[in-house]
């Protein structure tokens, strides 16, 4: 099957096109953010701060890069795990307005309810690919966070991202599905 | 009897050499497992994962960077010959200074936090080193170095089981961990597994079972036996590259047994993802 090329933002109407399994190519500008990062809007938001980004319409890539080496835009920068920002994505989908989410890993059923409330796609990126993914990274700035060193939000620029649609907006999870196709 | 004298400062430089070079070059012995894998494997999906995987580490090699950006902490087996006399310095902050070097002069990513509750400070070093030694007849230092990253790191489990749950309770609860894990450890995986010891001996086992080449199996036939077992009962459950759903999810279990109290089976798994780090130097 061809993949499919996305070009953001992410609309309502290409979000309902995709389906768990699909394999797709993203252009455009995504955020990147972990626990830290997390936290601090989440905190922000309670506080009702201004935020440092606005994520309404946008997707977040669960990631922690290396640091690049002299004459590179990024250094190594595959997904971590997604698990451990259950906590905080369904406010971010619902205050903030977020409309995709890219990691690895499995979700929880809060997250996966908030996705089909709030019509939103959670996509995989190969775990353990770092190198090949920063290929895919034309350019990084840092717009968050600073002194969070790997755990700043960068804002991205990323060419041809090979992505696999995990959670739907319908609530299909590849991960249960393509799992039980092959268990013996 | 002659005793050898190794200078810390030698090891040192080994530390920061050998952490750069297992974070940029995948092993032989794991190209060459995902490379069967991907012919053994029947999901279409799945195979093209296990491509960009192998794509994936040429790149890292080629451009010589990390080919995971999870640099691990990083650990370390050191077999110490009894015939050696370490001069200059402290083992430990030979390691440390060899681990603060390389993870900066290698662009590694520094992960290490001061504490693992309260504020959580990055070092900015990535020390301390994990430093296992074990001291062995001869005159030679040989120092394994394998960065572990924490995605496959939390998906491990230990277990002070009875001896009446026998091998099929043992089998039971490294299968459900391994299930239970699904797609989070980056599959696939490697299994490392330690049975048997005391508690702290069998969590040693597991990781050290992690940094056998994936081609070998036990020396023990026994025990060899249990891990073929472990390992096509582990590909039934369909997990596949990523959790995508495929027939291959593991590329090697390795088994460490060791004798045990009359009262005990103490068990342990410890997954590494397909970015299997390890490198040896011997001085």
């Amino acid at each position: 099957m061809q993949d499919r090329i996305i070009n953001l933002p992410l609309t309502n109407e290409i979000i309902k096109e995709l389906h768990s399994g699909d394999r797709v190519i993203l252009n455009g500008t995504i955020y990147t953010g972990r626990d830290e990062a997390h936290e601090k809007l989440c905190d922000m938001l309670k506080n009702k701060e201004k935020l440092p980004v606005d994520l309404n319409g946008q997707v977040i890539y669960y990631v922690g890069p290396c640091p690049a080496k002299p004459g590179e835009v990024i250094g190594s920068c595959g997904p971590t795990t997604s698990g451990r920002m259950d906590k905080y994505a369904p406010t971010i989908m619902e205050q903030m307005g977020l409309k995709g989410m890219i990691g690895k890993g499995k979700r929880n059923e809060e997250v996966k309810e908030a996705m089909k409330k709030n019509i939103c796609v959670y996509f995989a990126a190969i775990g353990g690919a770092g190198a090949m993914i920063s290929n895919c990274i034309k350019e990084a700035e840092v717009i968050a966070f600073p002194e969070l060193g790997p755990e700043a939000i960068y804002k991205l620029k990323v060419e041809d991202l090979p992505l696999t649609v995990i959670n739907d907006c319908y609530g299909n999870d590849l991960y249960k599905d393509g799992i039980s196709k092959y268990q013996q | 009897m002659s005793v050898r004298e190794v200078s810390l400062k030698q090891i040192t430089k080994v530390v920061s050499d050998m952490v750069i070079d297992a974070n940029y070059n995948l092993p032989d012995d794991v190209r060459d497992a995902l490379e069967k894998m991907h012919k053994e494997e029947e999901s279409d999906l799945c195979k093209s994962i296990i491509e960009d995987i192998i794509k994936n580490a040429n790149i890292a090699r080629d451009k010589q960077k990390p080919i995971c950006q999870d640099t691990g902490m990083a650990v370390f087996f050191v077999e110490l010959g009894q015939d050696v006399h370490l001069v200059d310095g402290s083992l430990q902050e030979a390691f440390d200074e060899g681990v603060r070097d390389g993870y900066k002069r290698g662009y590694l990513r520094k992960g290490t936090q001061e504490y693992a509750v309260g504020e959580r400070v990055n070092r900015g070093d990535n020390t301390p080193a994990i430093v296992h030694v074990e001291i062995v007849p001869g005159d030679k230092v040989k120092i394994t170095a394998c960065p572990k990253g924490f995605g496959s790191e939390n998906m491990s489990k230990l277990a002070m089981l009875t001896p009446s749950v026998g091998w099929e309770g043992v089998k039971k609860f490294i299968i459900d961990t391994v299930r239970d894990a699904g797609p989070n450890p980056c599959p696939p995986i490697i299994v490392g597994v330690g049975i048997g010891g005391t508690m702290e001996v069998v969590a040693y086992n597991a990781k050290k079972a992690l940094i056998r080449k994936t081609n070998e199996r036990s020396k023990d036939p026994k025990i060899a036996l249990l891990e073929e077992e472990l390992l096509e009962e582990i590909n039934k459950l369909g997990i596949g590259a990523q959790g995508f759903g495929g027939t291959r999810t593991a590329l090697a279990v390795h088994i460490i047994s060791h004798p045990t109290h009359i009262a005990g089976m103490a068990v342990c798994v410890n997954i590494n993802c397909h970015v299997a780090r390890h490198k040896t130097v011997i001085i």
